[in-house]
């Protein structure tokens, strides 16, 4: 383990370096986090997380307190949500989400009084850990660096996998981004109570905390509130360090077999925001209703906002001086992985990081070649060749793909495709065979 | 700003680190003028006549094959450009001018075009090129074509420092002071371009390191002097070959082990044609030779992968 990697920073193999150029972290990592007003009417979507739908628990016309349940979760990987506002069901009508899928909303009118729903309540301090989880999955939480993948679950491993480690996901990689770094520096110890909790939870001994070099502020303050419970180590600016795989090699050593979790090798690793979720919705009994994202890009001035979930990402931007002429992209998340939206009505979601604006004039060319440079292979984090995958992806050898190129190793990161020269969609075409090796698989 | 309407609405990546290949062709060409001006302090002017005939009708040949097979125009790549130069850098300064033109052809059309363009050649074009033409009109392309006066050496020298072991000092060699083709006798100006090349991550030291170092200590153990290792390194085309021919993206390994091989093939091949064959050369026969093996190196250099599980046996 990193014992002798005390004090050095550390990282993982391969990688690329967005925030050198275009992309460098901008001025919002130094603006303290503002608040924009609760919407009139706010659109709870019934899927905001990786997993199955919801199920809605109110009609149309009912009245809801602020935090209460909406949607309940439809299985076991799904997760609730909540009234981000208190109101008046308008009706449940479909919103298009990040990444452009339909899906039901939850259309709330906000009366203004933000009256919590009573039946909220924290819990008792000495709770158990089945208690703690159950508060978890109670408030809907999920992995708010963007995965959306529900946190109950990852923090209930089954019994053959002991987990030994907690870590605490501080590397904020994306470049522009800047939102969990708000999110340590403020709230600092609602971070380190939410890790302390997980760790309960899982029954982990050890807690450990990485954070990017170019945040030493973040680091210092959570290392304060750390006290002499967990460690925090130093992890290179370099993307894709936020990648658990990644930061789970880099801080421990230990990889993450192919095709696994990392609960796999001992750990679970929960991002900033969602450390401090937990820990609110433990102390506090408050439900996933809001988070911290990064607006930036093409606006007035970019900065860190704490949003309602449903609030129209417009409002967000409107917030931060408007958007700037000419703008024709908008980015739900990093730049990196982010996805785009297709107006400024979509919703907030649990899963939005950053709302960033583009103006992209470039103009559509044909694919050309692949010069075989390498650079990709030199780039993946992974070991794979985007090159190959790309070129058998793009004849429909999805098979060949999986089976003797590692195609399902991908973690979807794009360094491939934002070092190429050529500006091939190399992850683009990988994404949209595994895609298709999933669709096949689930017929 | 309401009524936004998105013309742009792409999957992720939405950043770039921003280099092109018509960049890094840009960047190559700047590696490879000081050669060129080299060639021309050390050979005259017809040097630059060669170069710019090769460039031109490289950059044509490109153009007319694309017109006539009615495919997108791929001349703003600069690869031709860079194909061109390197096809007149392998040529003595005395061939006749239409030399350059049928090389272009043969690199562009023959070895690049019709197997589907840059990056889909399996064989270095000008290096293949060369091979032909020196096959072809050997007379032009050796022994006498290399009696030629050379600014810096008293009258006209005859023999190549290949062909007369031991006739030129070794800084002499280095600076370029011996016949030669027109880009391979500036042994430090190709040194300054490769460098730079490895500065800005274009290309990777492993190949170029690799084979001069695998070629040095080849001779130096069959010569038993290390200044034979030096001599072998220092003449002949093995600095432009490891820098600029043997690193050619298209015909290279991808792997950075498979780099290493393509290195140390490249400079073991040079080693035993220059020792057991007839001919005085071989480096850039060594690097077509190792062009063929590229795919095969590539698939077992995979690099490994995380997680990766060992098979049982």
């Amino acid at each position: 383990m990193g014992e002798s990697a005390l004090g050095k920073t550390l990282t993982f193999r391969r990688g690329v370096h967005p925030h050198e150029g275009v992309g460098e972290k901008r001025a919002t990592g130094a603006k303290p986090i503002e608040a924009v007003p609760a919407p009139a009417l706010a659109a709870i979507p019934l899927l905001q997380h990786a997993g199955a739908p919801c199920k809605p628990l109110v009609k149309p016309g009912e009245r809801v307190y602020l935090g209460q349940k909406i949607g309940a979760p439809d299985g076991f990987v799904s997760a609730a949500v909540h009234a981000s506002v208190s109101g008046r069901v308008k009706g449940i009508q479909p919103r298009i989400i990040a990444g452009g899928r339909r899906v039901a909303a939850v259309i709330l009118e906000n009366d203004g009084l933000d009256e919590w729903d009573p039946s909220l309540a924290p819990l008792a301090d000495d709770a158990g850990a089945e208690k703690l989880l159950e508060a978890v999955r109670e408030a809907g939480i999920v992995g708010l660096g963007g995965a959306t993948f529900p946190t109950h679950v990852k923090l209930s491993p089954p019994k053959d996998k002991p987990i030994d480690m907690v870590i605490l996901n501080g590397a904020e990689c994306e470049p522009f981004l800047s939102a969990d770094h708000r999110v340590m520096l403020e709230e600092a110890d609602a971070v380190l109570d939410g890790l302390r909790l997980a760790a309960r939870i899982v029954g982990a001994q050890t807690l450990l905390i990485g954070v990017e070099d170019n945040k030493p502020d973040a680091a210092r303050s959570l290392q304060t509130a750390a006290g002499a419970d967990a460690r925090v180590l130093s992890v290179r600016a370099k993307y894709p360090q936020g990648s658990e795989k990644q930061l789970i090699q880099a801080l421990t050593g230990r990889r993450v077999p192919s095709g696994g979790l990392p609960m796999d090798a001992g750990c679970v690793v929960i991002n900033a925001s969602t450390a401090a979720a937990i820990s609110r919705a433990v102390r506090k009994g408050r439900p996933l209703i809001e988070r911290v994202l990064t607006v930036d890009g093409e606006v007035g001035e970019g900065k860190n906002l704490r949003v309602r979930l449903g609030t129209e990402i417009g409002e967000a931007v409107a917030c931060c001086g408007g958007a700037k002429e000419g703008v024709n992209k908008i980015v739900l998340g990093g730049p990196m992985m982010g996805q785009c939206a297709y107006d400024l009505h979509t919703p907030v979601t649990k899963g939005v990081s950053g709302i960033l604006l583009f103006k992209d004039d470039a103009p559509e060319k044909p694919l050309g070649n692949c010069v075989r440079c390498g650079g990709c292979v030199n780039v993946c984090p992974v070991g794979l060749m985007p090159l190959t995958l790309y070129a058998l992806a793009r004849k429909g050898f999805y098979d060949r793909a999986r089976d003797a190129q590692h195609l399902m190793d991908c973690i979807e990161c794009g360094a491939c495709a934002y070092q190429c020269p050529a500006r091939l969609p190399l992850v683009q075409y990988i994404r949209a065979a595994k895609g298709a090796l999933r669709r096949a698989q689930a017929r | 700003m309401e009524e936004m309407a998105l013309k742009r609405a792409s999957s992720s990546p939405h950043i770039h680190a921003g280099r092109t290949v018509q960049g890094v062709m840009l960047e190559v060409i700047v590696a490879l003028a000081p050669a060129g001006v080299f060639g021309v302090y050390t050979f005259g002017w017809r040097a630059l006549l060669i170069i710019a005939v090769s460039v031109l009708s490289a950059v044509f040949w490109e153009w007319l094959y694309e017109r006539m097979a009615k495919k997108p125009c791929t001349v703003g790549d600069l690869s031709a450009v860079v194909t061109g130069i390197l096809l007149a850098y392998n040529l003595p300064v005395t061939v006749p001018l239409w030399m350059p033109v049928i090389g272009a052809l043969l690199a562009i059309v023959l070895v690049k075009m019709i197997f589907g363009g840059l990056g889909a050649n399996f064989v270095n074009p000008a290096l293949t090129a060369r091979a032909i033409l020196m096959t072809s009109w050997v007379g032009y392309m050796s022994g006498s074509a290399y009696q030629m006066s050379v600014r810096g050496v008293d009258a006209i020298s005859g023999a190549t420092p290949l062909a007369s072991q031991g006739g030129y000092e070794l800084w002499q060699l280095f600076v370029g002071q011996c016949p030669g083709c027109i880009g391979e006798v500036g042994r430090v100006a190709i040194l300054v371009g490769g460098l730079y090349l490895i500065v800005r991550g274009i290309i990777s030291w492993r190949v170029p390191a690799l084979m001069l170092l695998t070629l040095f200590v080849c001779t130096w153990l069959a010569e038993g002097s290390a200044h034979a290792g030096l001599y072998a390194i220092l003449s002949g085309g093995v600095f432009l070959a490891a820098f600029f021919m043997a690193t050619d993206y298209a015909t290279s390994p991808v792997t950075p082990v498979g780099k290493c091989i393509m290195g140390v093939g490249c400079g073991l091949i040079t080693f035993v044609i220059r020792r057991f064959s007839s001919m005085p050369e071989g480096a850039s026969y060594a690097v077509l030779i190792m062009n063929l093996t590229v795919p095969l190196i590539d698939r077992y250099t995979r690099p490994r992968v995380y997680g990766e599980v060992k098979k049982r046996a």
